[in-house]
């Protein structure tokens, strides 16, 4: 046998280190940085909102109703008197946790159930494939609708509102998922190495876990990345027509609504929190786009 | 494990009809149609693919047999019912007692340890995402044969060692080999859980020349050291003719001769085994041209529909009229030498 030599192997192992992958990304994809930029700046606001302004998001304070933008109040304040910058600010909060557990939860649950139906096939797969398609055929601000109605009967506090959204978001995202993985699960099932493991008598459970789920990172990966801006646009959307988020929760959604009876008198109540949310989906839709040109090659030429 | 002990001697196995008592694995009248279905909503068969179509062979124990023929005749379907990677539609498959098709799937896991496997292409029948030695440790760790991470990683550093790799190997991803490294770590896996049977299903076929004598004398060298038996699946004749005691060529889903190695290449009886070893070529220019070429007209069949009868007799050279209505016996014409036509 043609030996490779151990030189020859350590070279193979030098593969880019994460600096260069990140520099490489960054001269491939200019929009996409763009959007990881917009990410990482709104995470930091999200982290640090506390450390940003000096103000109580939820605190009414009369004696400073609909101030107009000044260098005390940057983006003025709302009819209730509170800082619009640190409602933005903490809105940041919700908007990012309502977008990172319903994508992560969705494009899971996704994940196990495209795979599993997949790799059993047959009756299950039937079974499986014929529920997502009834999700499917809602579209999906219908469907979160329908949900946060059913759950809005059960009379909460504003502080769990949230869950109740992120229920209501999650579900309608698990079907998108578990589709596209079902589909590379498909292939992957018929490559011999699952062969291999059925042939040594691995249980499924290990079979999927450990020879088949770690082969659809890809499409999984770009669910996830594509679903955060999805679920922060819901959520606005939602709190928007009052059946997501309920005040006195900071909520970019939220804050639309309650400014719409003032938007020809006092528009800085609006513009901001429109300002977050577009900017927002924006960075997080272009930072998806990318992540998915760059794990997916067969998409980038199109 | 104890039901299926009693499955074994309640219910002997039936008499022998092609080999002797030793035998490790006896294929009997085993049967392989997957169906063919129409209709996207309430879909009903309309016709079966018979990749298989009732085979019997006996492989004994430490012998090599070799399985051959044309791409679609049925050979690696029959590598993989005896895997129990597909469930045969009828038929037995006995290993040392056992009817496999009829054990379930608790039943079967211990059988999985003794009955191994090594793939076509060694590019695909690795996990990507694995490390080497985490491929090969997997079914050790499965089948609890070493239950000590250390030993684990010992043994496989061995495993790798006497497949002809370095033992640093272990921390490399499939990715970073060539292919004939790849088919030695395939072999390593299989060997990993010390098996007596292993199915080589065109083991050596994607490999390059060179590779592929390597790859043929590990496997010959491995045999001789534990005893394997080797069930080798290859279109590749003079691979067959160099690695198997006896040969068995499938036309269509039958076997159509079974014999020892060198009688089958020196007495070819079937006209179809006949076509076959003429389409080797010789490597002289002058004897090549000289050799009277007997070409078997016409293609395949689809074993969707095939012919009835004997299934080669629309492209047989030597047809008659019975060969159209009945599939001809397979019969013993010399001893040991097993043939399914009523012409020779």
């Amino acid at each position: 046998m043609s030996d490779v030599t151990t030189e020859q192997l350590e070279e193979i192992r030098d593969r880019p280190g994460l600096l260069s992958q990140i520099a490489t990304f960054a001269r491939k994809q200019p929009l996409g940085t763009g959007g990881a930029v917009v990410v990482i700046l709104y995470v930091l606001m999200a982290i640090f909102a506390p450390y940003l302004t000096a103000f109580d998001p939820t605190a009414n304070s009369y004696d400073s109703q609909f101030v107009a933008p000044n260098a005390q109040f940057p983006m003025g304040t709302d009819e209730w008197g509170r800082d619009i910058l640190t409602r933005v600010l903490y809105g940041s909060r919700t908007a990012l946790f309502v977008g990172f557990t319903c994508a992560i939860v969705g494009s899971t649950v996704g994940l196990v159930l495209g795979v599993g139906s997949a790799y059993f096939g047959g009756i299950v797969d039937l079974i499986f494939q014929r529920i997502m398609d009834v999700f499917m055929a809602f579209p999906l601000i219908i469907m979160a609708l329908a949900i946060v109605s059913i759950t809005q009967s059960l009379q909460v506090s504003p502080e769990s509102s949230v869950y109740f959204v992120i229920i209501a978001i999650t579900l309608p995202l698990i079907p998108n998922c578990a589709r596209v993985v079902r589909s590379s699960a498909l292939a992957i099932r018929e490559i011999p190495y699952v062969d291999a493991a059925r042939a040594n008598g691995f249980s499924d459970t290990r079979i999927i876990l450990r020879h088949m789920v770690p082969n659809v990172m890809a499409p999984y990966l770009i669910m996830i990345t594509a679903f955060v801006g999805q679920a922060i646009l819901l959520e606005a959307s939602l709190s928007f027509l009052g059946l997501g988020v309920q005040d006195p929760v900071p909520a970019w959604g939220l804050m639309l609504r309650n400014a719409q009876e003032f938007i020809r008198t006092e528009p800085w109540i609006a513009i901001w929190p429109g300002v977050a949310i577009t900017l927002g989906v924006f960075g997080f839709n272009l930072f998806g786009d990318a992540v998915r040109d760059a794990l997916d090659p067969k998409l980038r030429s199109q | 494990m104890n039901e299926a002990t009693s499955i074994s001697t309640t219910d002997a196995p039936p008499p022998p009809r092609v080999e002797g008592t030793d035998a490790l694995v006896r294929v009997r009248d085993l049967k392989m149609h997957f169906p063919v279905t129409e209709g996207a909503f309430v879909s009903r068969v309309v016709a079966h693919v018979k990749a298989v179509d009732g085979i019997d062979f006996d492989i004994r124990r430490g012998e090599t047999l070799g399985l051959v023929g044309e791409s679609g005749c049925g050979k690696t379907t029959t590598g993989r019912c005896i895997l129990q990677l597909e469930n045969a539609t009828d038929g037995e498959i006995w290993f040392d007692g056992q009817d496999l098709n009829r054990l379930n799937k608790v039943e079967m896991r211990p059988l999985r340890q003794r009955i191994q496997v090594i793939f076509q292409d060694p590019y695909s029948s690795l996990n990507p995402r694995m490390k080497i030695g985490q491929i090969i440790a997997e079914p050790m760790m499965v089948h609890g044969i070493i239950d000590e991470a250390d030993e684990r990683d010992a043994r496989v550093r061995e495993l790798l060692d006497l497949c002809g790799l370095n033992p640093k190997f272990a921390d490399r991803y499939p990715h970073e080999m060539s292919g004939g490294q790849r088919q030695r770590v395939g072999i390593a896996r299989a060997l990993a859980v010390n098996p007596e049977f292993i199915i080589c299903d065109e083991a050596v076929s994607a490999l390059d020349v060179s590779i592929q004598a390597q790859v043929i004398n590990l496997l010959e060298d491995l045999r001789d050291e534990f005893d394997l038996t080797y069930l080798f699946i290859s279109h590749d004749l003079s691979v067959v003719h160099h690695l198997c005691h006896r040969v068995a060529v499938m036309y269509l889903g039958h076997i159509v001769e079974l014999a020892e190695t060198e009688e089958l290449f020196r007495n070819p009886l079937h006209p179809y085994t006949q076509a076959l070893l003429e389409a080797v070529p010789i490597p002289d220019p002058t004897v090549e041209k000289a050799r009277a070429h007997q070409i078997i007209k016409g293609e395949i069949p689809s074993p969707i529909n095939p012919p009835p009868g004997c299934v080669f007799h629309p492209r047989c050279p030597m047809s008659v009229d019975g060969c159209s209505v009945n599939m001809p016996a397979f019969r013993e014409a010399t001893p040991g030498h097993w043939v399914a036509c009523t012409e020779v």
